[in-house]
């Protein structure tokens, strides 16, 4: 059974049609070519299918695309302003936050989502933050480190 | 040199696509008129299969094809190979069983693969496999290795008598027994070393393409080794010849040794996709994943070391039962033997050791190198067992370790099982991990954790590893049925900018970046002028692969092997240029200088000749600048180092936090100091994982994996870690040209004995002495309750 649905993702109004079991994420990867959002597990726990929807981070694994009917959707592809990366981009390439890159865009959409609503989070918060998200290259050392300073920039400090 | 080079901490190139979601992974491949395949996997550990229909499925929507384990026979498919043959004690080559494609007759491990389903899309390829009827019979089944070799117990393999694949010894047992003999002091130690599950982020995936145009096959899948796969694939499994086979490993989400191997997925798309004339794409789901990627580890260990009275270590014993799992994953043979028993000197004198393994057929699925592969299950028996020692004999664990290191000046060291050390400065890595880890101050740390009611310990482990596997003479001596040397071309363009070509592979390692910095270090062209390219057997000339730590060491290797060759060619068309001998020509700074005089060709000059020869020693010299290097090591490479591992256990409910972990490594020369730390970092965590977390638990009879997600394996989070601190000590390898070890192991491999040192060091003070990994709340615990934990 087939539906249409609609939504705008990255700032461009897109839809298609779904069936009702089909994920957000599936939806971003497979109809509209996002494949920037990964699908890491399939029990909602890795994280790396993190995007944006209404300015709330939100596993696009989790959701039916269905239910992000007339959302707005932010994705890895929409974070960085033409060439310019967003300030946590640049500051996970500083901090070498990444290593194989595949829980690299859910690291960041969680993370950006932090910094919009802590200011300036501290190490424990940002360990803390990042219960829902997995990375088995980095230890976690540098994605703390550069979390950290990439909420400090996004505050305009460097 | 330019400013990129050797030392420098390059921020890496390759982060650009992977920060903005322009990375191109296999499933984000997408290929004209593509299908999708659904794997219909055992969900029993042993079991025959009876009849088997499929009739409903190959009926239902958008199926395509449905294939069985009969197709594949039928088609003469061959069985997926194992590339390292292992003999046992008496001479006799190990038991070697078939390892089908899809499964023929009876399924052995719970996830072996029975159908595969080939449909429009992936949820039409599930829901017919759920139609397929399977009649089953199971058999009973067998999980423990130590369980499986006793009498009376399921036999897996007709061939394999009490599941025994080979029976395998290294060192003199009589020398060991003398030893023994003349001791002061005898500690003896039981150990397990935990089953783990790789549980790189992204999971498996592979397209099998075919182009009745050309008659040309293509597979893209995760690996860490597409030539290898190439020739595995090719030449065992679906008889293509290599021109005609092309395999893609793209961007690849991590690997830590489960993306070495050749998988049946592979054979099946490649093959299915001829039979159907369209694309096939195969994805696993996580769970799929935790039930048919190799897993790590799991051995059951006895060790016993004999001492004198000061303390020096006489000898060592050990006998070991290691779980293969059902078949024989690629690998799987030199992972408990070469690439163990032959690392149990560690950074010891230790004049001699004996060693034998019993490696063994169980239901479950194949185990195979996991980081550090063997190395850190070696690792953790001498780090426990010295531990355990100095605690004996009341001598502090840092004491003794160096009144038994190899001398400084004892390099070249001859090990007795085998391996040649080449450098290393055990005593200055120690040094500098107690130092950092304010070792001097724990007491005093001790006793504040005691006053909120907590339990403070502090554990050391050093270590030695061999990298950079590995002459191909002596490999194919120890039963490697291929070479393992590597390959690198480095491309000038005309206008001066570089592309090297190499057969090792980056999943997260960043070479894309740290061989972008040996060229603008030896031949003087900027980084952002230089593109690394690996993973596709259409453009690189041959390779290896990554594993081992090898890349640097061997890749590196053959890199400056090739930028030699360019040099060598740059300097005949300089002097040409120059109108000076050759021999008077010196390369340096990216400028071929005349000796003595301020006569110089810029490097760029020189690629341009190459390419525009108008002017050019044409009778002699070729026209371009495009050379090509095989490198095959000389020896192992040794990292080595001092890892310290502070902890607080909670009495009330058992649990162990990690306050602190230092890490001192030996890496030889390092090209990127920040790419080294990360790789330490990440090495590290699976190592602590495997202490504190991370354990593959299969029910007993029924074979069921236990821990089969997230939900139950428990992987590192951010919140159970502190930040490391982490530092090196450089002794140079003597034998390659870099001067480098390699350094992405040796986390897994220091960290598991240090955090399990600290536990048993917080523990003590209560009378205990030993416990086993993963160090769980329950049980740390149960063990402060005295009791035995249940798993």
């Amino acid at each position: 059974m087939a539906t249409t649905v609609s939504m705008t993702v990255n700032g461009k109004t897109v839809s298609g049609s779904v069936e009702p079991r089909t994920l957000l994420v599936q939806f971003l990867r497979e109809t509209l070519g996002l494949t920037g959002t990964h699908v890491g597990c399939d029990t909602s726990q890795c994280g790396a299918c993190v995007v944006h929807v209404d300015g709330n981070s939100v596993k696009s694994c989790t959701m039916l695309a269905v239910q992000a009917e007339g959302a707005q959707v932010t994705t890895i592809e929409g974070l960085a302003k033409g060439d310019e990366l967003h300030p946590m981009q640049a500051a996970f390439r500083e901090h070498h936050g990444l290593q194989c890159g595949f829980c690299t865009p859910g690291m960041v959409m969680s993370a950006v989502d932090l910094a919009h609503k802590v200011k300036n989070p501290s190490e424990d918060q940002i360990r803390h933050w990042l219960e829902g998200n997995l990375c088995r290259c980095t230890g976690y050392h540098n994605i703390v480190k550069a979390i950290k300073a990439g909420a400090t920039a996004m505050q305009g400090g460097k | 040199m330019s400013d990129g080079g050797i030392g420098a901490s390059v921020r890496r190139k390759e982060d650009a696509r992977f920060l903005t979601g322009r990375g191109t992974y296999t499933d984000d491949i997408n290929r004209p008129g593509q299908l999708y395949a659904y794997i219909l996997r055992s969900p029993h550990a042993h079991a025959e299969i009876g009849s088997v229909d499929t009739s409903k499925a190959k009926k239902a929507p958008g199926v395509v094809a449905v294939f069985t384990g009969t197709d594949i026979a039928a088609d003469n498919v061959g069985g997926l190979p194992c590339g390292w043959g292992v003999k046992s004690k008496d001479g006799s080559p190990m038991i070697e069983p078939p390892h089908p494609v899809l499964a023929q007759g009876r399924v052995r491990h719970v996830g072996d693969p029975v159908a595969a389903v080939i449909a429009e899309t992936r949820e039409q390829a599930k829901d017919a496999a759920e139609q397929i009827a399977i009649a089953y019979k199971t058999l009973p089944a067998v999980i423990e290795a130590t369980d499986a070799i006793k009498s009376g117990k399921p036999q897996i393999w007709d061939a394999a008598k009490g599941n025994v694949c080979f029976d395998w010894h290294i060192g003199d047992p009589a020398a060991v027994d003398a030893a023994f003999k003349k001791a002061a002091h005898v500690t003896k130690i039981d150990i397990v070393n935990n089953r783990l599950v790789p549980n790189a982020m992204e999971p498996r995936s592979a397209i099998g393409e075919y182009d009745r145009g050309t008659g040309e096959h293509t597979l893209y899948t995760t690996s860490q080794n597409p030539h290898v796969i190439r020739l595995l694939m090719g030449a065992f499994v679906l008889h293509l010849p290599e021109h005609k086979l092309r395999v893609v490993a793209p961007d690849v989400g991590g690997g830590f040794g489960s993306k070495i191997y050749h998988y049946a997925e592979e054979a099946l798309v490649t093959w299915a996709s001829a039979k159907v004339g369209k694309p096939i794409k195969w994805t696993a789901d996580r769970s799929e994943s935790f039930i048919s990627d190799a897993q790590g580890r799991d051995h059951v260990t006895h060790a016993e070391l004999a001492l004198d009275k000061d303390g020096k270590f006489l000898g060592l014993r050990v006998s070991t039962v290691a779980n293969l799992g059902a078949y024989l994953s690629t690998f799987a043979p030199a992972i408990p033997t070469y690439l163990y028993a032959t690392l149990l000197a560690g950074t010891y004198t230790t004049p001699v050791i004996y060693c034998e393994v019993k490696a063994v057929f169980t239901n479950t699925v194949p185990v195979d190198a996991y980081r550090g592969a063997g190395r850190p299950e070696a690792t953790y028996v001498v780090e426990r067992i010295v531990e355990m020692a100095a605690h004996e004999m009341k001598i502090d664990p840092t004491e003794l370790r160096r009144r038994n290191f190899i001398p400084k000046d004892a390099y070249p060291y001859q090990t007795p099982v085998a391996l040649q050390y080449d450098s290393g400065d055990y005593f200055s890595t120690l040094d500098m991990a107690t130092k950092a880890a304010d070792y001097a101050g724990f007491a005093k740390r001790r006793e504040d954790s005691a006053k909120h009611g907590k339990l403070r310990g502090i554990g050391i482990a050093t270590y030695i590893e061999a990298c950079g596997i590995a002459p191909s003479a002596v490999a194919g001596a120890l039963g490697a049925r291929a070479g393992l040397y590597e390959c690198a071309e480095v491309r000038v363009h005309p206008t001066g900018s570089v592309t090297v070509f190499t057969g090792t592979h980056s999943h997260g390692q960043g070479h894309e970046t740290t061989f972008a910095q040996v060229i603008a270090d030896k031949l003087g062209v900027p980084v952002e002028n230089v593109d690394v390219v690996h993973g596709d057997t259409s453009k690189i000339p041959f390779g290896m692969g990554t594993y081992g730590s090898r890349s640097i060491a061997v890749g590196g290797s053959a890199l400056i092997k090739a930028i030699d060759k360019i040099v060598t060619k740059g300097k005949k068309i300089a002097a040409h240029l120059l109108e000076a001998s050759e021999a008077d020509i010196e390369f340096k700074d990216g400028k071929f200088t005349v000796v003595g005089t301020d006569k110089s060709k810029a490097f760029g000059e020189i690629a341009f000749a190459a390419y525009v020869p108008h002017n050019y020693p044409i009778e002699t010299v070729e026209p371009g600048l495009d050379e090509t290097a095989f490198y095959d090591p000389k020896n192992f490479t040794f990292p080595s180092g001092a890892h310290i591992a502070e902890v607080e256990v909670d009495k009330e409910t058992g649990t162990v936090q990690l306050m602190k972990f230092t890490a001192a490594d030996d890496f030889g020369r390092i090209i990127n100091p920040l790419v080294v730390e990360g790789q330490v970092h990440g090495g590290l965590v699976q190592g602590i994982g495997q202490a504190l977390y991370e354990n593959a638990v299969y029910d007993g009879s029924s074979g069921q994996l236990v821990t089969g997600s997230y939900m139950d394996y428990c992987m590192p989070r951010a919140d159970n870690l502190p930040n490391f601190s982490v530092g090196t000590h450089t002794t140079l390898c003597t034998h390659n040209p870099l001067g480098v070890k390699g350094c992405g192991e040796a986390g897994a491999i220091g960290a598991p004995a240090a955090v399990m040192n600290a536990v048993v060091n917080a523990l003590a003070p209560l009378g205990i002495k030993d416990l086993a990994m993963p160090a769980t709340p329950e049980r740390v615990w149960r063990a402060l309750q005295g009791q035995k934990a249940a798993h």
